[in-house]
C-alpha cells in the first residue's frame, strides 16, 4: 500500500541531496575572493536604502487572506471532480449552489475594491 | 519496516515542531513549521488518507503558511533577543509535566479506542479515500456543505471589512 508513494519519497529525498550538495560543494570547492563591493547588499542593482525589516502594508494580508478563502473552495472542488460522473446533475446543482454563494463573495470583494492596489 | 518509518517520521516531527518554539528568528520558527506540516502529512499518508495528506501540504503547508509569513512581516517581528523569564520557564514545565501525566494516565487506564465505524484500511484501499470523502461529503452531508460556502461569505467580508481602510 505505501509502495505507491515512494515516488514522492524518492522526489522528496532528491530534493533534499541537491539542496544540501550545491551548499556543501559550492562552500568546499567554490572560490571565495570576497571584496566590499561583492559583500555589498543589492537588489535590482540598485543601492539599498534602508533597511528590508520593515512593517509591510496590511494590503498585503487582504491578498493573502483571500487567497486562503478561495483556496479552501477549491479544496472543496478536488473531491467532488473525483466524483463527479457519479453524482451526475444533482453534483452540478449542490456546487452549483456553493459556487454562487462564494461568488456573491468575489462580488462584494471587487466592487469594494480590495482587489485594488491604492 | 512501517513502524520504523513512522518512528522516523514521528522524530522529525517532534524535533522540527522543538525548532519552532525555539529558533530566535521567527522566519526560522515559520520554516521549521513548513517541516512540522509535512511531517504530519506523511503521518496521514500512513494512516491511509492521502487526500487529508494532500490537502494538509496544499492548504497548510500553501495558504497558511503564507499568512503566518504576511503576519511577520505586517508586525516586523524582529529576532528575539534575550532570555526569557525565569517564571514562564516554571510554569511551562509545570504545565507541560501535567499534560505528559494525564497524557500516560490516559494511556494506561482507559481504553482509546472506541466503537469501530463502518469504513476502514481494506474499504479505503478498495474505493479510494478521496471518493469516501466526496460521497459523505456531497451525498449525506449536502447541508453542512453549503454552509460551508456561507461560513467562507463571511469570512471574505470580514477579511474586506477588517483590512479596508474606507467601506
Amino acid at each position: 500500500m505505501l509502495g505507491a508513494y515512494l515516488p514522492i519519497l524518492v522526489l522528496v529525498a532528491i530534493a533534499v541531496i541537491f539542496g544540501l550538495c550545491s551548499l556543501v560543494f559550492s562552500s568546499l570547492i567554490g572560490q571565495k575572493k570576497p571584496s566590499v563591493v561583492k559583500l555589498a547588499p543589492y537588489e535590482c542593482g540598485c543601492e539599498p536604502v534602508g533597511s528590508a525589516r520593515e512593517r509591510f502594508s496590511v494590503k498585503f494580508y487582504i491578498i493573502a487572506m483571500l487567497f486562503i478563502l478561495f483556496d479552501i473552495e477549491a479544496v472543496f472542488l478536488y473531491p467532488w471532480s473525483v466524483l463527479f460522473k457519479r453524482l451526475g446533475m444533482f453534483g452540478v446543482m449542490e456546487m452549483g449552489v456553493f459556487i454562487v454563494i462564494l461568488f456573491v463573495g468575489y462580488i462584494y470583494v471587487w466592487k469594494k475594491g480590495a482587489l485594488e492596489w491604492e | 519496516m512501517e513502524t520504523f518509518f513512522f518512528m522516523i517520521v514521528a522524530a522529525v516531527a517532534v524535533l522540527a515542531s522543538i525548532l519552532v518554539i525555539t529558533c530566535k528568528n521567527p522566519i526560522n520558527s515559520a520554516l521549521s513549521l513548513i517541516l512540522t506540516f509535512f511531517c504530519l502529512a506523511t503521518l496521514y499518508v500512513t494512516l491511509d488518507a492521502p487526500f487529508m495528506a494532500a490537502i494538509q501540504v496544499l492548504v497548510y503547508a500553501g495558504a497558511i503558511m503564507v499568512l503566518i509569513v504576511f503576519v511577520i512581516m505586517l508586525l516586523n517581528v524582529r529576532t528575539e533577543s534575550g532570555r526569557r523569564s525565569s517564571h514562564s520557564v516554571l510554569f511551562g514545565s509545570l504545565i507541560g509535566l501535567f499534560t505528559l501525566f494525564q497524557l500516560f494516565y490516559l494511556f494506561n487506564r482507559s481504553s482509546l479506542t472506541g466503537q469501530k465505524g463502518t469504513i476502514d484500511s481494506a474499504l479505503i484501499n478498495k474505493v479510494g479515500h478521496t471518493e469516501l470523502i466526496g460521497k459523505a461529503l456531497y451525498t449525506d452531508f449536502l447541508l453542512p456543505f453549503e454552509v460551508t460556502s456561507i461560513l467562507l461569505l463571511v469570512a471574505i467580508i470580514g477579511a474586506v471589512v477588517l483590512t479596508k481602510k474606507k467601506i
